[in-house]
């Protein structure tokens, strides 16, 4: 290092030496930092701002104070995609234990298991748009295999997709398939973790089957469990893609969860209104925010108890 | 030759060459045809200007379209007459035509499609094209059964029931993208409570809870009840439902004159497809059709205006619009320019000789908010007309939200 130089430049230079650890990582964090700021913090804040006016995103923005609100207390269509949101979030977690389950089948050490893996892990890789058009055919009348199951059991052909009752539902369980795969990918990457000499001890013990599941394997696999749990939930809460191809919300808009009705109101063919579609994004994301800052919270503590 | 040469002229005359660029979503392989067809005779009458052409996906255009005008304006683009044009227009976003319409007479060219495209006492898009909706029944099955084009809604409803406990389904409709319920919703309403209301109605100057609506509903639920329409129906796109007419599982199809391009691709011969005015239902009730107009206008920020009014003057010629329509099937919007003479273009013209008024569409006419809102609700009834009630009190209670 050249001392003389450093030395004639009393200012920058040994602020910067004396603050050097302080100031390094915020340097490395800026431009994380900006980018989530300008792309993901700021739009947040302009989004509640806008739901606060009637706008048909091109002309003049007219005050509406909480009239957007109001007006969503009111709209069926609100609670129908609200209602729809809350079973997306149920029957979605169904996907944690099936994804154990298939993991736990899988992990075992027969010829060609690799290929089987991959097999059960192929719909996660492939896009959901092919998830949701796979599924479509499946349920459609006249071509679909569904409706064929149906009318062998008596109960004449059912198009899921287009009967308000089921049509929620049938596209879960499109949704489900993919997302089976992943948590079961979560668990098999958790299974290969779990200390040997704890299942061998369990084991001179006398445990197997359920309990040594319930009491050994389990509590292993917690860390799993979590992470699993936490992408269902946000799978479920920003569940948009499958809607929007299998049914466009339909029949009749019984099959929208909120974020595809914020899309149809704000963003869609015939929808020009943006701030009652934002005001539909704040509470999407007041529901968010309720069960993320839940995980982030158990984080936390488990972080203090570990 | 003689062309040619002056075209050469004029652009060796104006030195640098201009440009022009079109948005639309001509994407269906016949109207692809025919605006390419357009843009080859512009060039060649205006070698000066060189025409680049944005195809997109229909659906993706009707969201796009906000965008571009907005933020990276094209010279040209395709849009809807009526009230669908006028979140633009009042956005500032579409030019003032005019002059246009002044200089080159189109209000001569275009009388009963002025009005779709006027707001303010100004216009704002060139016409090029429409296409009446009716119903397309299969002229075959009608002979077998012996059963002749029902002109009004007695006979309508007794055919409908003769074709029924013969195992044919009366309708073929798919209402999955909703439009094609407004369909029937706009005629029999047009039938029963005429032109004049039902543009009342779509300006949200009456309520959706007015018993002359509730009348709509119950002469539709005469159809729907029976189970007159196919099933599933909210499964299925339009198309879907073409090979239920084509195999003659169903008779009839209440369309736009677009869908017979698909009826013949699905193997039926011009000889099987007839069309029909929708069926009088109340005798005193002036004539209207369902006719909606297809339009280019320019926007407002529009790199090459010089270019854009070139465009829509060219287009707007008869000559252009006979040949552009040819290829596409459907009607040119020039009252001067030829039709050509195959039997299904006859009868679609035959549609709108002698009547009063054209609607444009119920997703047209009303505003754009209301449209989805309103058309969900037929799509509902279709398959719970039992909640007639219920729909109607919804759609009111929307209005009252949109138009205040």
């Amino acid at each position: 290092m050249n001392r003389a130089s450093t030395f004639s430049k009393p200012g920058v230079s040994s602020i910067w030496r004396r603050n050097q650890r302080r100031l390094a990582p915020l340097l490395f964090l800026a431009p994380g930092v900006v980018m989530f700021a300008v792309y993901v913090v700021l739009p947040i804040f302009q989004s509640v701002w806008i739901s606060f006016f009637h706008w048909d995103g091109m002309g003049p923005k007219d005050w509406a104070g909480l009239t957007n609100y109001t007006d969503l207390y009111d709209d069926p269509a609100f609670w129908t995609s609200l209602k729809n949101n809350l079973i997306w979030m149920a029957l979605y977690l169904l996907a944690i234990p099936l994804g154990l389950a298939a993991a736990i089948f899988l992990n075992q050490n027969v010829t060609g298991i690799r290929i089987y893996k991959s097999l059960f892990f192929f719909p996660f890789v492939i896009s959901q748009v092919v998830v949701g058009l796979i599924f479509s055919w499946f349920y459609a009348p006249g071509i679909g295999l569904l409706p064929e199951i149906t009318e062998w059991l008596g109960l004449g052909q059912i198009a899921v997709l287009a009967d308000e009752r089921y049509v929620t539902y049938a596209v879960i369980v499109a949704g489900l398939w993919p997302q089976i795969a992943y948590c079961m990918i979560i668990y098999l990457t958790g299974l290969n973790n779990i200390a040997a000499d704890q299942i061998e001890a369990a084991r001179l013990d006398g445990a197997r089957g359920l309990r040594m599941l319930r009491y050994v394997i389990l509590p292993q696999l917690r860390p799993a469990t979590f992470i699993a749990l936490v992408v269902t939930v946000i799978g479920a809460l920003r569940s948009f893609d499958l809607i929007s191809i299998m049914t466009s919300g339909g029949p009749y808009g019984s099959s929208r969860v909120l974020s595809y009705y914020m899309y149809e109101q704000a963003l869609s063919e015939y929808g020009y209104q943006m701030g009652y579609g934002a005001a539909i994004a704040v509470v999407l994301l007041v529901i968010m925010m309720l069960f993320i800052s839940g995980f982030v919270w158990r984080m936390f503590g488990d972080e203090k108890e570990g | 030759m003689g062309l040619a040469l002056s075209g050469g002229v004029l652009a060796s005359g104006m030195g640098s060459a201009a440009s022009l660029v079109i948005n639309s979503d001509h994407t269906d392989p016949a109207a692809r045809e025919s605006l390419a067809a357009v843009i080859e005779g512009f060039e060649n009458t205006y070698p000066d200007i060189k025409v680049t052409w944005n195809r997109f996906a229909t659906e993706g255009y009707k969201s796009s379209i906000r965008n571009f005008l907005a933020a990276n304006p094209p010279d040209i683009v395709r849009w809807y007459a009526g009230n669908r044009m006028l979140p633009f227009v009042e956005a500032g976003l579409f030019a003032d035509i005019s002059d246009l319409w002044q200089q080159e007479e189109m209000s001569d060219a275009f009388p009963s499609m002025a009005s779709s495209l006027t707001y303010q006492d100004k216009q704002w898009a060139v016409p090029y094209s429409y296409y009446p909706w009716g119903i397309y029944y299969r002229a075959d099955i009608f002979e077998e059964q012996g059963i002749t084009p029902p002109e009004d809604w007695q006979a309508l409803l007794a055919a409908s029931r003769q074709l029924k406990d013969n195992g044919i389904t009366p309708f073929a409709i798919g209402s999955k993208a909703l439009w094609p319920a407004a369909g029937w919703f706009d005629y029999i309403n047009l039938r029963l409570n005429g032109y004049d209301f039902h543009m009342q109605l779509t300006r949200g100057e009456a309520d959706y809870t007015d018993p002359r609506v509730k009348n709509v509903f119950d002469h539709w639920a005469e159809l729907v009840k029976p189970g007159f329409y196919n099933q599933n129906h909210a499964a299925l796109e339009w198309q879907d439902a073409v090979p239920l007419f084509a195999q003659g599982e169903a008779a009839m199809y209440l369309m736009g004159s677009f869908t017979v391009e698909v009826m013949k691709s699905a193997g039926l011969e011009e000889a099987q497809i007839g069309l029909m005015r929708f069926p009088t239902i109340d005798r005193d009730v002036a004539d209207a059709v369902e006719a909606p107009t297809e339009m280019f206008a320019t926007p407002a920020n529009a790199p090459n205006p010089d270019s854009a009014r070139k465009f829509l003057a060219y287009v707007a010629r008869p000559d252009v619009q006979a040949e552009m329509n040819r290829i596409a099937g459907t009607l040119p919007a020039n009252r001067h320019a030829s039709v050509d003479d195959s039997p299904l273009t006859r009868q679609a013209t035959a549609l709108l000789s002698g009547v009063e008024s054209v609607s444009q569409f119920y997703d047209r006419d009303v505003p754009p908010r209301m449209a989805k809102v309103g058309m969900q609700g037929f799509q509902e009834f279709m398959v719970r007309p039992d909640q007639q009630a219920d729909i109607l009190q919804r759609l009111d209670q929307m209005t009252r939200r949109l138009y205040r």
